[in-house]
């Protein structure tokens, strides 16, 4: 199927002029000149993605051609937006995301490498899912564990911080997957109406509940509401493609929204981000800073921004940020204020695609589990985005999760690879039996 | 599965579509009052950062500017006064912190260049930041030098108006305020009793006293209620709504007509004059001089005062249809408050042959480049007065100034038409037992007026002859001898 390779090569073209355009308008924002390092540095990221395209050429000839091209344009996004902030800041992010985009890839071949047969992950769920809930729980670990804002969501092992979450994301898709491949039978067939409402039996319950006290527990100890809502959205997402059954999911949504009335009333750290997000303006130079200068900087923007490298990050003459983490969360927020609504729907667009390419991939397997695993991985991917999008917006609490491969982090590179490792993993297989005609 | 696959994608295109029309609401629909939201300061920062136009005196004398601090992305401006307190009213400031007041608050778009969008997108184009027009106020350093010279520290007010135009050749508030202060003592100056950034000019309302009687008079004489040489019996004292009132010294002038008496203050025919026509007429005459609205200078209106009559219990403004005491209102008293800038305008309008200028300190806007983008246009903010009228009155006004109550305004080679007035000040403790607010309001030549001036000083126990007089004159000789 070497079509859809030079397609993926192909889409590769625009990924690498739109990040040598992305650093040539840095540069000429701040030295009034063009040099040649931003041709370079849009070639350099040229042959990596080129590297990166002869390997799944040679190891993955079937797999999708579109999902690697739209990682590369994510992630080079995330770069032009970072170098444009380290020539502001004068700091090196974008050297840093840099490196980890190389490390991801390298993570990307050796996934590919060593889980062709990805089949085996099905025999480790439970390993897998007690790794998964260990690196939830490291954050709150002493001498390891660090609080950012009030919310458990990294570790620090020396000069290298983590967060795990990223990880532990792709692991309870894991086995969330193959349970759900072996038990979906059960779950309908054992169900029962009470009171109109189906429920699921009692047996298979178990599981299930485990993993709504898995996202309780997370609310409660990691007070990460962005991360226990992406899990749980995607948690829900599986049980119905695998079970068919809505009211298993309006069940799983009054559990989860019962649960976090409980927790919004009792843990002060939810009460106060919930409250801030229903005004922000109680506390405008405190607790309500990130969220009113995030609508602030997209007022700003308007329909087509203030232009590359305009918007302001930090109180000119000061250090004191104007935009609190704009790197990481609020990086949504900067490419509003200086792209507008046409370039931060352009970004929504993007994910949308990645979303379409990843469900094309569950769509044309032909076993529950890479079924579900795809669907799995896809949901978590596309809800991570819309979380934090969402909590930069307003329209949930802003929360502590990266965008997927554009905000500033390793961690969110490094696991956001291997979860495209997988989805061409299951992408290929599923074409070549369809090529083979199995 | 397939089918529960594509409804999952069909629910996250409708998750990411709410994303969009929330990002939309932010972007598009509620940009506007996120904008003007208190707490946002990103305009201001946005403001900093432009190079604000200066203000320039009519000579050229830099009154504001903007320094530059820092550079690169961190390079800001900040607002720098050379002339310090000279002007601070009516310039005022402009302070990220503390926003902007007085002229910089009203002139603020043209200062940051906001005007001329075209040419900024080109700028922007050509990646040169945009930068604010000069101001070119019509103050004359010289005649402000002056009025501040001759108050000598007295609390008071002096303004100096073309005739003809409207330009503002001088206004003077003491005490001053240096806006170069204001970042570092902004609370200490607000909280300052002096209160030396209430600009007295503009916002400072006193009983105008017998400066009023110009106003009672035109009327009079333009109305038809009287001619030129018709006469009124005023004796001492009179009867007016049931209380007495007297001349000074309970001085029996007998029958008298206007020049008469205005060369003479006569209280007792200004009563009687301003019953003869009566409330609304006078009421009407307030108006086209300019009472009851703010002064239409280029000033936020917050920073001006009405000149009326108020119901201060209230803080109403009274109309014709309250019942107002017309004879005390015809001499300058009843309840009567107005603004040195009021006073001048009324001055200014005799002057120009009864036609009230629109009074504007502005008057050129240059580009960075140094090109006129605009020019003051004199505007007739109404016609008050016949010129038949304008003459009675200016033929008055020089006998006040040649043998009556102003003769200390009097200048050597140049006739003068003036009319002093001294009203007692509303409360006497707060200005430390001193009983006068003393005015002088008035223009030269006669014959051919170049300036108007009014002048008041708080708080004194001098009269409007003595006291006001003598600076209205230093003032309008500085102008004149120019």
């Amino acid at each position: 199927m070497s079509a859809s390779r030079n397609r993926e090569l192909l889409a590769l073209v625009p990924v690498a002029l739109l990040l040598t355009a992305g650093f040539a308008a840095v540069f000429a924002q701040n030295d009034n000149q063009l040099t040649n390092l931003s041709l370079s540095y849009g070639l350099y990221f040229l042959a990596i993605c080129l590297a990166t395209h002869i390997y799944i050429r040679i190891r993955l000839p079937n797999a999708d051609p579109y999902l690697f091209p739209l990682m590369a344009l994510l992630t080079a996004f995330g770069l032009v937006m970072l170098y444009r902030l380290d020539a502001e800041m004068g700091s090196e992010l974008a050297r840093d995301q840099a490196n980890w985009f190389v490390i991801g890839l390298i993570l990307f071949a050796v996934v590919i490498q060593f889980f062709k047969d990805y089949s085996v992950l099905e025999r480790y769920r439970y390993t897998i899912a007690l790794i998964s809930l260990g690196l939830l729980m490291a954050p709150r670990l002493p001498v390891i564990g660090s609080q950012v804002n009030g919310a458990y969501l990294g570790i620090s092992l020396g000069p290298i911080s983590f967060q795990p979450a990223e990880l532990a994301k792709i692991g309870i898709v894991i086995f969330l997957a193959s349970y759900l491949r072996e038990h979906r039978e059960l779950l309908v067939v054992g169900a029962r109406r009470f009171l109109g409402i189906t429920f699921p039996p009692l047996k298979h319950l178990g599981p299930l509940l485990v993993v709504w006290g898995a996202a309780m527990f997370m609310l409660i100890f990691i007070r990460d509401l962005g991360s226990s809502l992406m899990f749980f959205a995607a948690f829900l997402a599986l049980i119905y493609v695998a079970t068919g059954r809505l009211s298993f999911v309006v069940i799983g949504m009054a559990m989860f929204l019962a649960g976090a009335w409980v927790i919004y009333h009792t843990v002060p750290h939810v009460t106060d981000r919930v409250d801030i997000w229903l005004d922000p303006y109680q506390d405008p130079s405190g607790a309500g800073y990130q969220i009113l200068q995030s609508m602030f900087a997209m007022a700003d923007g308007g329909l087509f921004g203030e232009g590359f490298a305009q918007a302001m990050v930090v109180i000119p003459g000061t250090d004191a940020p104007l935009l609190p983490a704009a790197q990481t969360d609020l990086i949504y927020t900067l490419i509003t204020s200086e792209l507008g609504l046409f370039g931060a729907c352009a970004i929504i667009a993007t994910y949308l695609l990645v979303a379409a390419r990843g469900f094309k991939v569950a769509l044309l397997a032909n076993d529950g589990f890479s079924k579900l695993l795809a669907t799995g991985l896809t949901t978590v991917f596309a809800f991570q985005a819309f979380v934090i999008i969402g909590g930069v917006t307003r329209v949930i609490p802003l929360t502590g999760v990266t965008l997927p491969l554009v905000s500033y982090g390793g961690s969110s590179i490094l696991a956001n690879f291997i979860l495209l490792a997988l989805l061409l993993l299951i992408s290929d297989r599923a074409r070549r039996e369809a090529r083979e005609g199995i | 599965m397939n089918a529960r696959i594509v409804k999952l994608f069909a629910f996250i295109g409708v998750s990411f579509a709410v994303l969009v029309g929330f990002t939309s609401y932010w972007t598009v629909f509620d940009a506007n009052n996120l904008k003007n939201e208190r707490v946002n300061k990103r305009p201001l920062f946005e403001a900093q950062q432009i190079k604000r136009g200066r203000i320039l005196a009519d000579d050229g004398t830099v009154i504001a500017r903007s320094v530059a601090k820092g550079s690169g992305p961190s390079l800001r401006y900040v607002r720098d006064y050379p002339e310090g307190d000279s002007y601070g009213h009516p310039i005022g400031y402009s302070f990220v912190e503390y926003g902007n007041s007085e002229f910089e608050a009203y002139h603020n778009s043209e200062l940051i260049g906001d005007e001329n969008e075209f040419s900024s997108i080109i700028d922007e184009l050509r990646g040169k930041k945009p930068e604010g027009n000069d101001l070119i106020t019509s103050i004359d350093p010289t005649a402000q030098q002056t009025a501040f010279d001759l108050l000598g520290g007295q609390p008071g007010a002096v303004v100096a108006i073309e005739p003809d135009t409207g330009a503002v050749k001088a206004m003077v508030s003491v005490p001053p305020f240096n806006p170069n202060d204001v970042p570092t003592d902004f609370s200490a100056l607000s909280a300052d009793p002096s209160r030396p950034m209430f600009n007295r000019s503009t916002q400072g309302q006193y009983p105008p006293g017998s400066t009023f009687k110009l106003v009672t008079a035109a009327a009079a004489l333009d109305s038809g209620a009287i001619t030129p040489d018709e006469t009124i019996n005023s004796p001492g004292s009179i009867d007016v709504q049931g209380h007495p009132l007297a001349n000074d010294f309970d001085q029996d002038f007998g029958d008298i007509n206007v020049t008469t008496a205005l060369t003479n203050s006569v209280n007792t025919y200004f009563a009687q004059l301003g019953e003869k026509i009566g409330t609304g007429t006078l009421e009407d005459y307030m108006t086209k001089f300019g009472f009851n609205s703010k002064p239409q200078l280029d000033l936020p209106d917050g920073q001006m005062s009405t000149s009326g009559v108020f119901d201060l219990e209230n803080d109403k403004l009274l109309t014709g249809d309250d019942p107002i005491d017309v004879g005390r209102l015809a001499i300058g008293q009843e309840r009567l408050l107005a603004t040195p800038v009021q006073m001048a305008e009324v001055a200014a309008t005799i002057a120009n042959g009864g036609k009230l200028m629109r009074p504007q300190i502005w008057d050129k806007v240059k580009d960075p480049d140094g090109r006129t983008v605009k020019t003051m246009d004199p505007e007739v903010q109404s016609d008050v007065i016949s010129e038949e009228t304008a003459n009675e009155l200016t033929d008055a006004m020089q006998d006040v100034v040649n043998e009556g109550t102003g003769t200390a305004a009097a200048l050597s080679g140049v006739d003068v038409a003036g009319k002093t007035g001294t009203a007692e000040v509303p409360d006497k403790d707060e200005c430390g037992g001193l009983p006068n607010q003393a005015w002088f309001v008035g223009f030269a030549p006669a014959d051919d007026p170049q300036i108007a001036v009014a002048a008041t000083v708080e708080c004194t126990d001098g009269q409007g002859g003595t006291v006001a007089a003598p600076i209205a004159a230093g003032v309008m000789q500085t102008l004149l001898g120019e």
